[in-house]
């Protein structure tokens, strides 16, 4: 009996990403949701711009490729016009966090009926490494050589707290994929938000803690370390909103 | 009994699966190098096995398939 | 025979949408095409479709793309600085091959401007606006019964040559009423096509909506192909009316309102017998080239009369090679020129030699 196989929502292409980085992951938890709500010939993804942009080529389900932020916009218009198929959005820091977080809270604060995928590693990787709104406070990257100094450019952006203080929301939590543990609590809140999206739930979003070993400097697996002793502290996981019927019970 | 296979030429060599194994058998190739240039992980004890999978479950690439 | 009814311009567009089968419309609210807006949301949800106030210019166009690459008709519609928000999701629209409606009902300009009419978006909305290599069909009309006409036209142009068009119309066509015989109203279309995102019902591979192509033989192959069709719309596309052409010594050349005040201009400028005529680009992208270029051959003099600085006299120019002057008669920032000032400007360009 097979335990274990790559999720018939996954293309054949091999992932661009670098070795170790856990966007890969995450595209099988969206693709293992996918196949196991049997939705796949119904379900449309919109790809972001950043490292996860040619997500297009990776998921088997129809795609769209979102220009810089715009994915809840794009994913509201398809939502809108398609209401019976279920619509998803994957997007990484700064697509969601910086330059769309207008497209973020409104889609958000509409409650719009779609399931967002939010990867947070705390850094631009596409570009090489730059400072994104979740950068840690101190943390050297590209643009921020000498540390994240928070006197001069802010903190960074706790997006599921954020989002949770809003009223409409249906779903908000923070997951993690550095350790098999983290990644089995990650495939069930993928799985509900999708299942949300299935019963008109409205809008789910999954904010995953990732890795990016190239960007950080870090072996893959100091990379996960990082994750555990730096990310997790100050991107505490848990549930932050649950407007579903098991959240009101 | 488990079995995994491992998909050799999809490996990017990142060792994830190596850290999550536990019973400690894959390990990163030492004589192998795959297409991408990577060595790429096997498992050097198949009949210690336990068919948990973890090993994939850490698999940012979907290389690996687990049987038991 | 359909019956004869009042209308704003503006809510001619958003009624003849509604008949073309466009039950998606977003939108952000700007002065001076808010009723575009306003007559959607009472409309829409009556109809059984949708009508959603975005956050911004910037999501109402992204708005549009997503329900673009589900084959569905939409638009959206704005002002000046609206457009200029919105030229990112223009860009991949055209990028990505998809058909939709954007309406400009221009007002001044640069920067905020104000609120009165102008059609100092010509360059915007003719030579690409956004970045990259594209066009899009530009309708402009003259009256609130072409508003409606053309809004139809632009939603089957858009479908035909899978491009998006814009609809340029001004703040004085937006907000003036005149009599309109409204079209037919048609269902809106379910087929799906080869490209369209709708779900694979595990039928078929999965359809992608994009604009990136990292390898550049890719890209430079994708928009000589887009290009190839682009030069169809310029063979079958344009769109003229000319009045008192035939034995024209002289030609005025004005577009959208410029047009209907200067048509009153030739007609007094007629009566003072001098020979003058209009040209009137109905398309501003394709450009009316062939239409010029014959008026060339026997036309000693064109005078371009624009609200603007001066933006359509450079392909009023390049149209004829130069062959003959051309001269300007604008008013900008929210100014309407008069009959009056343009006949000022044709016998300048006569050179004062009749009357």
């Amino acid at each position: 009996m097979t335990v274990f196989e790559k999720p018939k929502s996954l293309t054949d292409a091999p992932l661009h990403y670098c070795p170790g980085c856990t966007h890969g992951i995450i595209h099988r938890l969206v693709a293992q949701a996918i196949d196991t709500l049997g939705i796949e010939g119904k379900t449309i993804g919109v790809a972001p711009v950043g490292c996860a942009v040619m997500a297009y080529d990776y998921f088997a389900c129809d795609m769209v490729e979102a220009a810089h932020g715009r994915a809840p916009a794009v994913a509201t218009g398809i939502k809108r016009a398609l209401p019976e198929n279920i619509v998803f959005t994957y997007q990484g820091d700064g697509d969601l966090a910086s330059i769309g977080m207008a497209e973020t809270v409104h889609a958000a604060t509409r409650n719009e009926n779609i399931t967002v995928i939010f990867v947070n590693n705390a850094i631009y990787g596409m570009t090489g490494g730059q400072m994104a709104p979740t950068s840690l406070p101190g943390q050297v990257t590209q643009t921020s050589p000498y540390g994240r100094d928070v006197a001069t450019v802010g903190y960074p952006i706790r997006v599921s707290e954020m989002l949770a203080a809003l009223d409409a929301p249906a779903y908000i939590q923070r997951v993690a994929v550095n350790n098999v543990k983290h990644v089995k609590e990650a495939e069930k809140a993928i799985l509900k938000a999708f299942r949300n999206q299935v019963e008109g739930r409205g809008f789910s979003l999954i904010e995953v803690i990732s890795s990016c070993p190239t960007n950080w400097g870090m072996t893959p697996e100091a990379a996960l370390r990082w994750v555990e002793e730096k990310m997790i502290p100050y991107y505490p996981l848990g549930v932050y909103k649950d407007q579903t019927e098991e959240g009101t019970r | 009994m488990a079995k995994v296979t491992f998909a050799t030429d999809l490996c990017k060599g990142c060792g994830l699966c190596v850290t999550a194994c536990p019973r400690g058998i894959i390990t990163l190739s030492r004589e192998k190098i795959n297409q991408k240039g990577h060595s790429p992980a096997e498992v050097t004890d198949g009949s210690k096995c336990i068919g948990c999978a973890f090993c994939a479950t850490m698999c940012p690439d979907c290389v690996i398939t687990v049987e038991k | 025979m359909a019956e004869k009814v009042l209308m704003k311009g503006n809510e001619a567009i958003a009624e003849a949408a509604i008949r073309a089968g466009c039950r998606h419309y977003f939108g952000y609210p700007i002065t001076p095409q808010t009723e575009v807006a306003a007559y959607m949301a009472k409309r829409m949800p009556k109809i059984g479709g949708v009508f959603l106030q975005a956050e911004s210019e910037i999501s109402a166009i992204n708005m549009v793309y997503g329900v673009a690459g589900t084959g569905k008709r939409v638009m959206t519609s704005s002002s000046s600085p609206g457009i200029s928000l919105k030229q990112e999701g223009i860009s991949y629209i055209a990028g990505a091959d998809l058909p939709a409606l954007i309406v400009n009902v221009q007002r001044g300009g640069p920067g905020l401007g104000g609120i009165q009419p102008s059609q100092s978006d010509y360059f915007q909305a003719t030579k690409g606006g956004g970045h990259g290599d594209y066009h899009l069909i530009v309708l402009a009309p003259a009256s609130v019964q072409e508003m409606a006409d053309m809004t139809v036209r632009a939603f089957d142009l858009a479908d035909t040559y899978r491009m998006p068009v814009m609809l340029l119309a001004d703040g004085t066509m937006g907000q003036m009423m005149e009599p309109v015989i409204l079209p037919e109203a048609v269902e809106p279309r379910t087929e799906e096509k080869s490209w369209t995102v709708t779900g694979t019902e595990g039928k078929r591979p999965h359809h992608i909506i994009n604009s990136l192509y990292l390898k550049p033989e890719i890209l430079e192959k994708t928009n000589i192909e887009r290009f190839e069709r682009y030069r169809t719309v310029e063979e079958r596309e344009p769109l003229v009316e000319t009045y008192m052409m035939e034995d024209a010594e002289y030609c005025v050349v004005a577009f959208g309102i410029a047009a209907r005040v200067s048509k009153n201009a030739v007609k007094a400028a007629r009566d003072m017998g001098i020979k003058v005529g209009l040209i009137r680009p109905i398309t501003l992208w394709p450009f009316p080239k062939a239409a010029l270029s014959a008026a060339a051959e026997h036309v000693r003099a064109f005078l371009s009369v624009e609200l603007s600085m001066g933006q359509m006299i450079e392909d009023v120019e390049l149209a004829i090679r130069c062959r003959r002057p051309v001269s300007l008669c604008s008013r900008t920032g929210g100014m309407i020129p008069t009959p009056e000032e343009v006949l000022t400007a044709i016998r300048n360009m006569t050179g004062g030699d009749k009357a």
